[in-house]
């Protein structure tokens, strides 16, 4: 067998092994953001979003907020996903059946990934699916819909398997998403246009990268942002690259995996 | 390719990054359908060798070829050529044993109907078949040893390497382990076996090395080793014990209880004329047996000689 065929067979392995697992913990994995996302609906969109009206572009607060809602589900659900998994493999040690097989390191990054993605986008499209119970929505341009995704998705996942493969104990999983991951998905202009922001918090604003993945799907789903898409997408890219690159260099040096 | 030497360890180092060098330089060579015993006291540097050797360990210096292909160099293409049974349980518990397996052939890249296949054999083969559909946590210590095996067959490796195996398992799973192993060795498969049981390195390798402290004190035929051993102690079952012991010439006897002897005799002396000399003083011998396992004798000499004195670090190579 070819190395190309060979590596291949690997990915659907790991790919396949992510995804059994996301369904055979469906309960944990599809379950709980599809309840805070109804939450989040009912509360920001429904009750509180009727009494503030239209916001930008002739919207309603709810049709504001739903791709935003859908973005954090995503970027939250892959982050957790891959962090949680890969480093529930260092912990059982089963990463070593990895480790010792000819599998070169991309692989086992891109299975891992994937796999995460693949959870972000089915929590995606979920919440997705309860949003239409509470607003209508058109998709303006259905392409950036789904690159923005899939870039969003990614970056996450990568953040997620950086933050795996240094953790030493669950503690550790959970401290990124608390204290980093929660913070900047808030201030990343899920429930709000940045523009309503004052000087500096409009400049500060914009040096989080949530806010071009919320802004990028939002132009996708609405057809309105409030950052230049083009730039959205190279901010995107450069994080993809950055942290792939990052994200390699870890495991070619073995850190928390190989002594 | 087919002729080079299954492995050649060339004088590898691995200091950790505490400082503790683990392996000094050690060298040695295990022959194609050898069956290898790698021994040593706890922290000797056997699991550091064996993380190198399966590049869960990162080498300080020195290289590994596994049939011609370098650990270092060519990861990849010596990682097919190698199984792995870990010291510890490292499969994800809350898979099944089937699942493992076929997963474990799917990052060799190994199609997943053979994999499948492969997975039906060897399971059965380790009687887990009945097993293959459970979650792997509800398996025994035992069984979940025996997965391992399975789980390191799924590459049909030229290499199976074993690190403790049989730590901790109850002797009919152990021996049913061996009778796996010995057919897979005797179809071709070189083993490397690290065992704190010395009888069974002593009934199952026929080239040993011995590592204390990072360094190779023995490396040798099994069957040289043993010769070494100039005296043995053999524990005699006798149906009556005489008032007096008799002094019987080149054997020192001793009594334990009032049905057992114990004769230490140098292992020149033939058992015959002991055998002889008992039943001249109406000793009648029911049962014989060793009294320690001479390989055990020997590795304790060897350990404890060479913590008294410079290593030797070399290579000797293998009958």
């Amino acid at each position: 067998m070819s190395n190309a065929s060979t590596n291949l067979v690997a990915l659907h392995t790991i790919v396949r092994r992510e995804i059994v697992r996301i369904m055979r913990i469906w309960t944990q994995t599809l379950i709980p953001p599809a309840i805070t996302m109804t939450l989040y609906f009912v509360i920001f969109g429904k009750l509180i979003g009727s009494r503030i009206g239209a916001i930008e572009g002739g919207f309603t607060y709810m049709q504001y907020i739903v791709p935003g809602l859908v973005m954090m589900s995503i970027i939250t659900n892959s982050y957790g996903n891959i962090s949680s998994s890969f480093f529930g493999a260092k912990f059982q040690r089963s990463v070593e059946e990895m480790l010792v097989s000819p599998m070169p390191n991309w692989v086992i990054l891109l299975g891992y990934v994937a796999g995460a993605v693949a959870r972000g986008l089915v929590v995606g499209v979920l919440v997705l699916l309860i949003a239409l119970f509470f607003t209508s929505l058109h998709v303006v341009h259905p392409v950036i819909t789904f690159l923005s995704v899939l870039l969003g998705a990614t970056i996450f996942s990568l953040a997620g398997f950086v933050n795996a493969v240094y953790a030493k104990k669950f503690d550790d999983i959970a401290l990124v998403p608390t204290f980093v991951l929660t913070p900047l998905t808030y201030l990343g202009g899920v429930f709000y246009s940045v523009n309503m922001l004052g000087e500096p918090w409009q400049a500060i604003s914009r040096i989080n990268p949530i806010l071009y993945m919320v802004n990028a799907f939002r132009f996708g789903v609405l057809g309105i942002s409030d950052v230049g898409i083009g730039m959205a997408f190279v901010v995107m890219l450069a994080f993809v690259t950055g942290l792939s690159v990052l994200a390699l260099q870890l495991l070619k040096r073995g850190v928390g995996l190989r002594s | 390719m087919t002729s080079a030497p299954a492995l050649v360890v060339d004088n590898l180092r691995k200091t950790y990054g505490n400082g503790v060098e683990a392996l000094k330089g050690i060298s040695l060579t295990v022959q194609p359908g050898d069956f290898f015993a790698l021994l040593g006291p706890n922290g000797a540097g056997k699991s550091t060798l064996i993380g190198i050797l399966s590049s869960l360990v990162n080498s300080s210096s020195g290289d590994a070829r596994v049939f011609g292909v370098s650990v270092n160099r060519q990861r990849s293409e010596a990682m097919k050529l190698i199984g792995l049974v870990p010291q510890e349980i490292n499969f994800n518990q809350f898979e099944k044993p089937f699942d493992i397996c076929v997963n474990q052939a799917g990052f060799y890249g190994i199609p997943r109907r053979v994999a499948a296949e492969r997975a039906e054999k060897y399971l059965n083969e380790l009687r887990l078949w009945d097993k293959a559909q459970h979650q792997a946590r509800m398996l025994s210590g035992g069984m979940k040893r025996r997965l391992m095996i399975a789980r390191a067959m799924m590459n049909e490796p030229r290499l199976l390497i074993l690190d403790e195996p049989t730590a901790g398992v109850d002797i009919e799973v152990r021996r049913s382990m061996w009778q796996f192993v010995n057919a897979i060795n005797a179809a071709g498969t070189t083993v490397i076996l690290t065992t704190h049981y010395l009888e069974e390195a002593e009934s199952l390798c026929r080239n040993i090395a011995i590592i204390d402290h990072g360094t190779i004190i023995e490396n040798t035929s099994m069957k040289r080793l043993l010769a070494t051993l100039d005296v043995e102690t053999f524990v005699l079952d006798v149906a009556a014990m005489p008032a007096e012991l008799p002094r019987l010439p080149g054997v020192s006897l001793r009594r334990t209880d009032e049905h057992t002897l114990e004769a230490e005799m140098a292992r020149s002396h033939d058992l015959n004329s002991l055998f002889a000399a008992l039943s001249a003083h109406s000793i009648t011998v029911t049962s014989m047996r060793n009294k320690t396992n001479r390989l055990e004798e020997l590795f304790v000499r060897l350990v404890e000689h060479g913590r008294n004195e410079p290593a030797r670090g070399g290579q000797e190579q293998a009958a």
